[in-house]
């Protein structure tokens, strides 16, 4: 340590109220920290590589996918690709992934001490909290982008971008197919934004990344099984795993809003408790670790 | 709360986990411009007092106000002016140390971000500011820590065992770095268990133990308060002890191999002089035998007992003029009583 540099200078005059961090500036450097972490890339390529072995698949097999929607559409135009990916994933895959990350980005910290680190800066918990938040959403947009547009673009190059066949089997031009992909890929969104919550609720309150990312797995994988048990039917709206499949009614002509709508606020019955009891955790916690 | 605002003030910190009490009724003030020694045995609350202060933790009773602000009530806010690390400072290890950095001066906000290169320079870190911080030594790590501090322009620094882990050389020019950002203006709070640090670096202290404070005031004084002890050698130890034994305001005289030590005022001291040497014994030595911190620390940690809870009020006050035997024994007796 040198021993004759000047430290900073300090007065002991109090200073002036400095610039207060703006969210949107930690929320930049959360993914900045994501981009160096290799758990991020764990996710993100699951999210590459799955529509690729798919599209592999279809090229080196015969058969046809008939036991899905769109499934014997498949080899007859790339745009049959993206929904069919979105069906299989539904069950754990993109749940996985974007717990991965949802599941880690509190308790990570706290594991690691840098929760003290960042607490004891000039930036108030829930700033910290919320920029994490958008953090994990930004990822599960990404990776689901990712998804379905490596599936489009390999679909489209190896079978072509012909126009698709709607749940209601009338023929949408591939422009509007491409944008009714998009409306799609929002309205899926909403159920995966919910999942995240709940990984980022349980990582806040757990303190522990591997149980909130088996948790919030876990969770799914127990609401789709209580949606295949017959005597609970009656629950299978208010399931968040159904909420999966909403984004099928813009696929149909004309467009059924109905499973949307009811996805948009079951969704947000999970989501936002999950958000604000997490929120109130962590504004609340001792931050003991490290 | 007094009028004078001061870099920190405590009164009455409770923290307890299940049915142990980290810390209990802790009363603290730092004054501006102290470097102030927070000194205990490990697992005495030291850190978790810290974590209080910088409101990590919610104290369970009390509160704790950083120039007058509470950072439970007024979270980041409080905290302006004021930097440091408790336990060992952590940083992301997947980032190199500056980009650590300039994470940390984003969450600064303000001008810190210029202050990066003089931060590195500071705790020689620029040749190695490039590195990711897991290839770090601990002391590195350390010296990254303060570095983080520094970009905060603080007022107040609280370093929790800042040199723990360190080889000589490190604990050295972490010492002198301290030292230096005293000179600088900055008020220092050192926690730590080490009492040659809190003893060479330190004008004021609170000693801890099982979560109270067991004393609070000036180093100074507290050495000082087993200086009312002398000991004595001389030409004829014998006869001196007799003179010792006839001089009023003479106690707990001791005779061992290396002469005689017993405890007086100073002016007794100096009438017991003159007798001696009226009486045909020659001094070859009189000299205040002042314990160390290390002797103090021992005896109000270890030998005193269990201070009973409504002694928390004064232990604050406990004053350093206490005389016997053992000026730490006689403090940790006011504790009790």
């Amino acid at each position: 340590m040198s021993a004759t540099a000047s430290a900073p200078r300090a007065t002991a005059a109090p200073r002036a109220h400095s610039r207060r961090p703006s969210i949107a500036g930690i929320y930049v450097w959360e993914l900045r920290k994501l981009r160096a972490q290799k758990r991020t890339y764990l996710g993100l390529g699951s999210a590459v590589v799955i529509p690729v072995i798919f599209v592999v698949s279809l090229m080196l097999q015969s058969g046809d996918v008939n036991d899905v929607p769109f499934g014997r559409y498949v080899r007859q135009t790339g745009l049959a690709i993206p929904p069919v990916l979105l069906l299989f994933s539904s069950i754990w895959l993109l749940p996985l992934i974007v717990s991965l990350v949802a599941g880690d980005i509190v308790a990570n910290e706290d594991g690691n001490g840098t929760l003290k680190t960042i607490l004891t800066r000039s930036v108030d918990r829930q700033q910290i909290w919320l920029a994490k938040m958008l953090a994990a959403f930004t990822y599960a947009v990404l990776a689901l982008v990712l998804f379905a547009g490596v599936g489009l673009l390999l679909g489209g190059l190896r079978y072509g971008f012909h126009p698709l066949t709607s749940l209601s089997g009338t023929r949408i031009g591939a422009g509007r197919a491409l944008a009714l992909m998009g409306a799609s890929l929002l309205a899926y969104l909403i159920p995966l934004c919910a999942l995240a919550a709940i990984a980022l609720l349980l990582s806040t309150v757990t303190r522990n990344s591997a149980a909130a990312v088996v948790g919030a797995l876990m969770a799914s994988l127990i609401m789709q099984l209580l949606g295949v048990i017959s005597g609970l039917g009656f629950l299978k709206p208010y399931l968040l795993s159904t909420q999966f499949d909403a984004w099928q009614g813009l696929l149909r002509e004309p467009a059924d809003w109905a499973p949307i709508v009811r996805s948009a606020w079951v969704s947000a019955c999970y989501g936002i408790p999950a958000l604000l009891i997490g929120l109130t955790n962590f504004v609340r916690r001792d931050v003991t670790g490290g | 709360m007094s009028a004078v605002v001061h870099p920190i003030e405590a009164r009455g910190l409770v923290k307890r986990y299940d049915h142990i009490t980290a810390v209990d009724h802790v009363d603290l003030t730092v004054e501006a411009g102290t470097v102030y020694g927070y000194l205990g045995p490990n697992g005495a609350g030291k850190t978790t007092s810290l974590r209080m202060l910088l409101g990590l933790i919610r104290p369970d009773e009390g509160s704790a106000r950083l120039f007058g602000r509470d950072p439970i009530e007024e979270g980041a806010a409080a905290l302006e002016g004021v930097a440091g690390f408790v336990e060992a400072p952590r940083f992301y290890p997947y980032l190199s140390a500056r980009r650590n950095l300039e994470l940390m001066a984003t969450l600064d906000g303000g001008d810190a971000g210029d202050r990066i290169d003089d931060a590195l320079a500071t705790v020689d870190l620029t040749e190695r500011e490039d590195d990711k911080v897991k290839g770090y030594s601990h002391g590195m790590r350390q010296r990254l820590g303060i570095a983080a501090a520094l970009l905060r322009d603080p007022r107040l620094l609280l370093l929790d065992e800042p040199t723990t882990g360190l080889d000589p050389a490190g604990m050295r020019d972490m010492r002198q770095l301290v030292r230096r950002l005293a000179a600088d203006g900055i008020t220092v709070m050192l926690s730590s268990h080490l009492m040659t640090e809190v003893e060479e670096l330190c004008d004021r202290l609170a000693i801890v133990r099982s979560g109270r404070v067991i004393y609070e005031g000036g180093l100074t004084e507290l050495l000082r308060s087993t200086g009312q002890r002398y000991r004595l050698r001389t030409t004829d130890d014998r006869r001196a002890a007799e003179v010792l034994a006839h001089q009023g305001g003479v106690g707990e005289v001791e005779q061992g191999e290396d002469g005689l030590s017993f405890a007086a005022d100073e002016g007794i001291v100096a009438e017991l002089s003159i007798a001696l040497v009226e009486s045909g014994v020659g001094l070859t030595a009189l000299v205040p035998a002042a314990a160390s911190l290390e002797d103090l620390f021992f005896e109000l940690t270890e030998d005193a007992a269990e201070p009973s809870p409504s002694g928390s009020g004064s232990v604050g006050r406990t004053r350093p003029e206490a005389r016997s035997s053992g000026g730490a024994a006689a403090l940790g007796e006011q504790v009790r009583s």
